[in-house]
C-alpha cells in the first residue's frame, strides 16, 4: 500500500497555520493542510443563533475544570471568529518572570527584536488605527468614562475594513460583509495560490513515525454537520510536521502521540495561560451617561447600544505600565459578546450569590441595551495543565457543534487572583464613578474562569524544564516538529494575542524552512508576506 | 401523570428558575410566577433542549428524575411536605427551587455538568433563541428577544447600523503609544 506523503504537514488553519503554509508553499515546498473545521466564507456567515448556523459551526466552546476555552473551529481558525483586535504587546512583556523565577521568553526575544516581524504581518493583515469617527458608542462610553476618571484610553489597532464596516457586531459567527481581515484575505488564498492543499474537516488524531524517520500523521474525517461523528481515517507522511492547531489542542495531540513518539517535554500541556482574562459587565445609567458625561445619540438616547458596533475598539492602557511590579499590569478594552454565551455569566449587581439566574438577572437583561462589557487581560500565572487526552480531538463533545468538555483544569493562583481584583476595582472607579453604572464581575462559579486568547500551552523558552519549544518553535527532543500557534507564547501578555502569534510564526518560518532543507525538501524561504490591501492603497495612485 | 409529563413540568420548573416568567394560566404549576413577563418556559426552552443539535436530549429524562430526587431529598432535609400531585421539584415555591439549583451547580459539585447544560440552554432559549433563525424570532415577537431589545434585522435578515459613533474624541490616547497605535 502507497502511503500519501508531503513534505510539510501543517495541523490547523489559523494564523500559526495558515502564515507556515503560506511561507512553505511560497517556497517550493508541498504543503497539506488539515483543519478539523469547515471552510467557509462570506455568504456562508449568517446573522443567526439558530444551533447549527455557522455561529456553532465554526465557533468552539471547552468547559474545562476551573477555564474554558473559547476558539475558532474553521478554515482561517481564530482569525474566522475573532474581533481582530491587533495592537503589539507592551515591552515589559516579555521581560516577565511568571512562576519559574527567571525570564520567561527566550533571550532572542524581545520587544526590539519582534518588531520588525510584527511589522510583517501588520503588513500582510493591514492593522489600521481607528479614528474616533471608527468608534463605536460602546467604546465611545468607555473612552469618555475613563476621561472622566482621569485616564487616558486608546482606539486599538484592528484589522477591520472601516468602509465595509456595518458594525453589525456578528463578528464572532464570521463576517457576512468581508470587513473583518480575517486570514481568509491573506495568507489562506496565498497559501492556495501557492499550491498548499488545505482539507477541511480532517482532523488530526495523533502523530507517529514512519520507518525511514519522517512522520505520519493520523487523521479522522469530521461529519459536516455534526462533529461528534467521524467518517473515515488516514495518514500523510511528511518529513516536517507543523503543529498549530490551537493552545487548546496542540498539546493534546502532542500527549497522544506519546507512545509512538516517546516522551514529550515536561512543559507540553502545562503552564497554559487564560492571557488572564476575565469580563465585567456594567449596567449603565442613561441619565448620568447624559448629564456626567454629556453623550447624545440624538432622538433623546445616551447610549443604549451594546448591540452596536464591532467587537472592542477603545482600550485603557493606562496600568500597561512596565515599571509596575509583575501580575498588576492590565489593560481594560471594551468588548461585545453576543447573548447567550455573553450574558449567562454576568451576574445581577446586589443580588445575592448566586446572581446570574433569577428575577433579579432577569432584570438585568431587561436592560441588556444599557450594558457595557469590559475585557480585562492580566497577567496569570500559567496554571492550566491538561489531564488525559478524550478518546478524539481535545474535547469529548456534547452538542453536535460548539459544546465540548475537555481535559484541561486551571485552578488560579494568588497571584492572579489578584491581578482580577485589582482589574474588578478599577473598572469600578471608572464607570460607578459619579453613579454611571452598576458593575459586576461575570462569575467564575458556573464553567471556571474562560478565554477566547489560549495560550502558553507548549511554549518557547530557554529552560528546558520549563518550555516545550526552543527559541526556534522546535519540540524539544523531537527534531522536524514545530509548533506556531498560541500555545507557543510563553504566557499572558496583557494585551489581545492574535498580532503576537502571528509575528512569532512569521519569525519561526526561516528555522521551519531550513530543518526542512535539512531533510531533503527543495524549499527556500520566500521572504515577502502576502500584499494586503486597503481602502487606503486602493485609493492611492499605482506606484511602479 | 405519565412519564413525560413529569420530565415536561420537571424541565420547565427548571428553565423557570434560571429565568423566571409570570404563569401561563392561573393554574400553571410548572412555571412559579417569580417575574413579571414571560421567562425561559415561553422563550421555547422545552423546544431547544429537544433539539437533537444540543446533544442533551437522551440526557433530558435522567436529569428530570435527578431533579426530583434531589428535590424529595433537599424537602425533607427542611421537613417540607411534597403535593403529591406534581412532581417534587415543582412542588417547591421558587426560593426553594432557586436554593437547589444554586446547591446543584455549585463548584465542586460532582454532577455539575449536566445542571450548567441545562442552565445553559435555558438562557439560551430566551435571550438569544437559539431554536429559531433569529431574524423569524424576531418577527414572531420572541418574548425574549424582545425583552432584551435585540435590534430588528434589515429586510434582507441581516443587521446594520449605519449610525454608530458619537463621532468626538472623548479621551486623550496613553502618552506611551507608538506611531502604529500600539502600546510601547
Amino acid at each position: 500500500m502507497t502511503e500519501e506523503s508531503t513534505d510539510v504537514l501543517v495541523v490547523g488553519s489559523g494564523f500559526g497555520g495558515a502564515i507556515a503554509a503560506y511561507h512553505l508553499a511560497a517556497g517550493g515546498a508541498r504543503v497539506v493542510v488539515l483543519e478539523r473545521g469547515p471552510w467557509l466564507s462570506g455568504r456562508d456567515f449568517e446573522h443567526d443563533f439558530l444551533l447549527g448556523s455557522s455561529y456553532t459551526r465554526v465557533f468552539d466552546f471547552v468547559a474545562g475544570d476551573g477555564m474554558s476555552v473559547l476558539g475558532g473551529n474553521c478554515v482561517g481558525g481564530g482569525s474566522v471568529v475573532y474581533f481582530a483586535a491587533l495592537p503589539r504587546a507592551p515591552r515589559f512583556v516579555f521581560e516577565r518572570q511568571g512562576s519559574i523565577g527567571r525570564r520567561m521568553w527566550p533571550a532572542a526575544i524581545d520587544r526590539d527584536t519582534l518588531d520588525p516581524w510584527y511589522d510583517r504581518i501588520a503588513e500582510a493583515m493591514v492593522v489600521e488605527q481607528q479614528t474616533w469617527d471608527d468608534v463605536t458608542y460602546a467604546g465611545g462610553l468607555w473612552a469618555a468614562a475613563c476621561h472622566h476618571a482621569g485616564r487616558t484610553a486608546n482606539p486599538v489597532p484592528v484589522g477591520v475594513d472601516r468602509d465595509r464596516c456595518v458594525n453589525c457586531n456578528w463578528m464572532m459567527a464570521g463576517c457576512r460583509f468581508d470587513a473583518k481581515r480575517s486570514l481568509l484575505f491573506s495568507y489562506i488564498p496565498a497559501a492556495v495560490a501557492h499550491g498548499a492543499d488545505i482539507r477541511p474537516l480532517h482532523e488530526v488524531q495523533r502523530i507517529a513515525r514512519t520507518d525511514d524517520g519522517d512522520y505520519r500523521v493520523h487523521y479522522t474525517h469530521i461529519d459536516g454537520e455534526d462533529y461528534r461523528i467521524h467518517t473515515g481515517a488516514g495518514t500523510i507522511d511528511a518529513k516536517i510536521v507543523v503543529l498549530a492547531a490551537g493552545a487548546g489542542a496542540t498539546p493534546v495531540i502532542l500527549k497522544r502521540s506519546e507512545e509512538a513518539l516517546g516522551a514529550m517535554p515536561h512543559a507540553v500541556g502545562r503552564y497554559f495561560s487564560g492571557n488572564g482574562e476575565r469580563l465585567n459587565t456594567a449596567v449603565l445609567n442613561e441619565d448620568r451617561v447624559r448629564d456626567v458625561l454629556r453623550l447624545s445619540r440624538g432622538g433623546g438616547l445616551a447610549y443604549q447600544a451594546n448591540q452596536v458596533g464591532k467587537g472592542p475598539v477603545v482600550a485603557s492602557w493606562d496600568r500597561l505600565d512596565g515599571s509596575l511590579p509583575e501580575y498588576s499590569r492590565f489593560s481594560l478594552e471594551q468588548l461585545y459578546f453576543p447573548p447567550g454565551l455573553g450574558t449567562i455569566l454576568a451576574q445581577a449587581p446586589g443580588a445575592a450569590d448566586p446572581a446570574w439566574f433569577g428575577p433579579a438577572k432577569k432584570e438585568m437583561l431587561d436592560r441588556w441595551k444599557s450594558w457595557l462589557i469590559i475585557f480585562q487581560m492580566i497577567e496569570d500565572d500559567n496554571e492550566g495543565v491538561f489531564g488525559a487526552p478524550p478518546p478524539t480531538g481535545n474535547a469529548v463533545r456534547i452538542s453536535q457543534q460548539m459544546l465540548g468538555r475537555g481535559p484541561l483544569r486551571y485552578e488560579p493562583s494568588p497571584n492572579t487572583r489578584r491581578g482580577w481584583a485589582e482589574a474588578d476595582a478599577e473598572v469600578k472607579d471608572i464607570l460607578e464613578r459619579d453613579g454611571l453604572a452598576e458593575v459586576t464581575a461575570w462569575t467564575n462559579d458556573l464553567v471556571g474562569a474562560y478565554t477566547v486568547h489560549p495560550l502558553a500551552s507548549c511554549r518557547i523558552g530557554d529552560d528546558p524544564a520549563t518550555s516545550a519549544l526552543d527559541d526556534r518553535h522546535e519540540l524539544r527532543g523531537h527534531p522536524g516538529i514545530f509548533v506556531t500557534d498560541g500555545s507557543a507564547v510563553p504566557g499572558a501578555i496583557t494585551v489581545n494575542p492574535a498580532l503576537t502569534i502571528g509575528a512569532l510564526a512569521e519569525r519561526a518560518i526561516p528555522g521551519i524552512v531550513a530543518a526542512a532543507r535539512e531533510r531533503g525538501v527543495d524549499a527556500h524561504y520566500h521572504a515577502e508576506v502576502p500584499v494586503g490591501v486597503t481602502s487606503v492603497s486602493m485609493a492611492a495612485p499605482a506606484m511602479v | 401523570m405519565d412519564a413525560d409529563d413529569v420530565q415536561v413540568m420537571t424541565l420547565e420548573a427548571f428553565a423557570d428558575t434560571i429565568i423566571p416568567g409570570e404563569r401561563r394560566s392561573p393554574d400553571d404549576r410548572a412555571v412559579a410566577g417569580a417575574a413579571p413577563g414571560p421567562g425561559a418556559v415561553q422563550a421555547g426552552a422545552l423546544d431547544l433542549l429537544r433539539t437533537p443539535a444540543t446533544g442533551i436530549v437522551a440526557g433530558l429524562g435522567p436529569l428530570a428524575d435527578a431533579l426530583n430526587t434531589h428535590a424529595t431529598t433537599y424537602a425533607s432535609e427542611l421537613g417540607l411536605k411534597l403535593d403529591d400531585g406534581v412532581p417534587p421539584f415543582v412542588s417547591l415555591d421558587y426560593e426553594r427551587r432557586a436554593a437547589l439549583v444554586a446547591r446543584l451547580v455549585a463548584p465542586g459539585r460532582p454532577e455539575k455538568d449536566g445542571w450548567v447544560l441545562l442552565a445553559l440552554f435555558s438562557y439560551m432559549a430566551y435571550d438569544s433563541a437559539a431554536h429559531v433563525h433569529t431574524a423569524d424570532a424576531i418577527a414572531a415577537g420572541h418574548p425574549g428577544l424582545l425583552a432584551i431589545g435585540f435590534g430588528r434585522p434589515d429586510e434582507d435578515g441581516l443587521w446594520r447600523y449605519r449610525e454608530h459613533s458619537y463621532r468626538r474624541a472623548l479621551a486623550r490616547p496613553h502618552p506611551n503609544t507608538t506611531s502604529s497605535g500600539s502600546p510601547a
